[in-house]
């Protein structure tokens, strides 16, 4: 067993087998990975974790976890893993510094001890460490759990969706330090509802109504992905939309940031045939250019294919 | 060890920071003793009552002066006519007025024989029975004291002795109930709570995924609750003594021993009650509807068990607050020692042990 992370055939049921949380998963994470569990909410991520870090038992397969066995070693395990939970899981009447010593406790070690691991984290929340935990802004208790996670030099760290509800600058800071752990040899799973955040990742999973659709890294993913792709844009966003619906040649079409992605039936469509059919309909400032997908794209895809197969 | 001991820190952090609820915890206590001692009693105290007298001779004069002399009368005014004790009640002026027929002495001494008419308000049935029991019994006292002759009877007897209480102190019942109450709500309730909290906050999820033991988190969390629960019958205690004038007739040492003991009953019933609840509302009604109230109705502190049908006899047995209140009569106002309430303090001991027991294998060690 030397993979950091041994999944095979977990299920996971609710409410005495009638809600399905996770159905038949398997996989594999090597040691020193960043490995990325995406997918919208209910698709099975924390049902994932919890079981991983042996706070559930599975309804049937196995898990093993450094060598550890979720069920049997949990101990082991609970000594060896760093959990993040989903939801801002501190003190929050304690202050940043209280939190962190609490937490070095709790794992029989002292801050000083693994200063070199958190140092980077915690050199931009120590000017507030005499502030108290419910007083932080999102990004900076994301920063202090993190270190509270880390404080015990984990070999696996489990982060459930780290990034929900941070500004864009801290959620950017935040998979920095995710690489520097990564640098020091610190297997880590995380999973995150944000698509340009899969890039960053070594391999990344996509996770659907407690499945996964696929597992490989972000360049493979979008390598498997060889689409013609055209991005559309024109005064009146929402007419746009419904008609290139409408249009013959269109296989799928969704509104993606400022324009809508066009994925054509037939793989020789050209611009000027698009811009032929739009010309008809009067649009002013039509602009339609050929496009790279990008792994949401491929994410859009994947979840609408695994939609139909669901149906 | 020294997790421990930064555990129960922690606790004490909690519970310090949070003011609210502190100011709850201390000052429910005196309230609830000031409500109880001075507001919320039937007792009669300096209550205004008016005398008609038609005879005005020596004895009236000294069975007037006996009743102002009390602390339970104030002698409002002196009637002169019938018709005037009719307008005194309809004002609400006096509780009670006494009527002494003309030739009172006379009357007594010779037909041994002699009458008081007794008038009393009542609208209020609790204070006028007890107006009544007082009355009664002053004046059966001075019947008693005229010397030589102890069997004059007079029209009014009653036989009111009350034993250990004489003056039925409201007091003497209450500051046991208090005791039994407030640890029942400072102990089941915040640490059941607090249990719970960090369940709803989330902190559970993180503390379960670390090599941390059970028995650590509940011991930190039974710790605090324990002082904090100890300064207040502290305080309940110091209070009945000196405001509400409550003998410690037993030993103290052993009261405090036996509030010990209560308290770690309480504490285990909330540690019980935290591991099937999942929120902290949840915890709260449990132990307010399932706790509070059976100790207010069971433990004899509002309504006497003797009084009651035999199965709810039988339920009272279940509450622990019952054997409690007992206890602590026994001992502040009986002045018994242990060999008479052994059985009581065993009975207690072997609750603890088996809500102690039940609760520790109950805990979750995993989310459920």
């Amino acid at each position: 067993m030397d993979s950091a992370l041994h999944v095979n055939q977990l299920v996971m049921t609710y409410g005495k087998g009638k809600v399905t949380a996770l159905n038949d998963i398997s996989f594999d994470v090597e040691r020193g990975e960043l490995f990325g569990l995406i997918g919208p909410d209910g698709a099975g991520k924390t049902t994932l974790f919890r079981l991983l870090t042996s706070l559930l038992i599975p309804d049937s397969g196995t898990a093993h976890v450094d060598g550890f066995d979720i069920v049997k070693d949990y101990k082991e395990i609970r000594r060896r893993v760093g959990y993040m939970p989903g939801r801002f899981s501190l003190y929050q009447d304690l202050t940043i510094e209280e939190n962190l010593n609490f937490f070095a406790r709790v794992f029989k070690t002292t801050i000083e001890e693994n200063y070199d691991l958190i140092r980077d984290i915690y050199v931009q929340i120590e000017p507030f460490k005499k502030r108290r935990a419910g007083k932080l802004s999102g990004g900076m208790k994301q920063k202090l759990a993190l270190c509270c996670a880390l404080i015990h030099k984990p070999s696996i760290l489990f982060l459930d969706e780290p990034t929900t509800g941070v500004d864009p600058v801290s959620r950017k800071e935040f998979w920095e330090m995710l690489k520097r752990l990564k640098e020091r040899q610190i297997t880590i799973l995380v999973s995150t509802p944000y698509m340009d955040e899969a890039a960053l990742c070594d391999r990344i999973a996509l996770m659907q109504s407690g499945k996964i659709l696929s597992i490989a890294s972000p360049v493979q993913t979008l390598a498997n992905y060889e689409h013609l792709l055209y991005a559309v844009r024109a005064d009146g966003m929402y007419r746009l939309l419904n008609d290139l619906r409408a249009a013959p040649f269109t296989e799928r079409c969704y509104a993606f940031g400022e324009s809508h992605h066009l994925l054509p039936a037939y793989p020789n469509l050209s611009e000027s045939d698009v811009r032929n059919y739009l010309d008809e309909k009067n649009y002013t400032n039509l602009e339609i250019e050929q496009i790279t997908p990008g792994i949401e794209d491929v994410f859009m895809a994947l979840l609408e294919k695994g939609s139909e197969e669901v149906a | 060890m020294q997790l421990l001991l930064t555990f129960i820190a922690k606790e004490f952090k909690h519970i310090l920071r949070d003011k609210r609820t502190l100011l709850i915890l201390f000052g429910l206590p005196i309230v609830q003793i000031l409500l109880f001692g001075f507001a919320l009693t039937n007792e009669v105290k300096n209550s205004r009552i008016a005398i008609l007298d038609h005879s005005t001779d020596e004895m009236t004069l000294q069975i007037a002066n006996r009743l102002s002399a009390s602390a339970y009368f104030d002698v409002d005014r002196m009637l002169q006519r019938e018709e005037e004790i009719d307008a005194v009640f309809r004002r609400d002026e006096v509780k009670m007025v006494i009527v002494f027929p003309s030739n009172f002495r006379e009357t007594l001494l010779h037909t041994h024989k002699a009458d008081i008419q007794l008038i009393i308000d009542g609208s209020d049935p609790n204070t006028a029975t007890s107006i009544l029991n007082y009355a009664t019994a002053i004046i059966n006292d001075y019947q008693e004291s005229l010397q030589g002759n102890p069997s004059l009877p007079l029209t009014i007897t009653t036989e009111t002795r009350m034993l250990y209480n004489p003056q039925l102190k409201g007091s003497y019942n209450f500051v046991p109930g208090v005791i039994a109450l407030i640890l029942m709500l400072v102990c089941v309730l915040m640490t059941s709570v607090a249990i719970v909290r960090e369940k709803e906050l989330g902190t559970m999820e993180v503390l379960l995924v670390s090599p941390m033991r059970p028995a650590i988190l509940i011991i930190a969390k039974m710790v605090p609750y324990l002082v904090l629960s100890f300064v207040i019958v502290g305080i309940i205690l110091v209070m009945g003594v000196t405001l509400l004038d409550v003998p410690i007739r037993g030993s103290l040492p052993l009261l405090l021993g036996e509030s010990l003991l209560f308290i770690l009953t309480c504490l285990a019933i909330g540690l019980l009650i935290s591991n099937f609840t999942r929120t902290q509302q949840t915890a709260m009604l449990i132990t307010l509807l399932g706790m509070m109230m059976p100790t207010l109705v069971f433990s004899g502190f509002m309504f006497p068990i003797e009084n009651m049908p035999i199965p709810l006899q039988l339920i009272s047995n279940a509450i622990p607050s019952k054997w409690y209140f007992y206890v602590v009569q026994a001992i502040m106002i009986k002045g018994l020692h242990i060999e008479s309430i052994w059985r009581e303090t065993l009975i207690l001991t072997g609750m603890t042990l088996f809500f102690l027991l039940v609760s520790l294998k109950k805990f979750s060690i995993r989310l459920t």
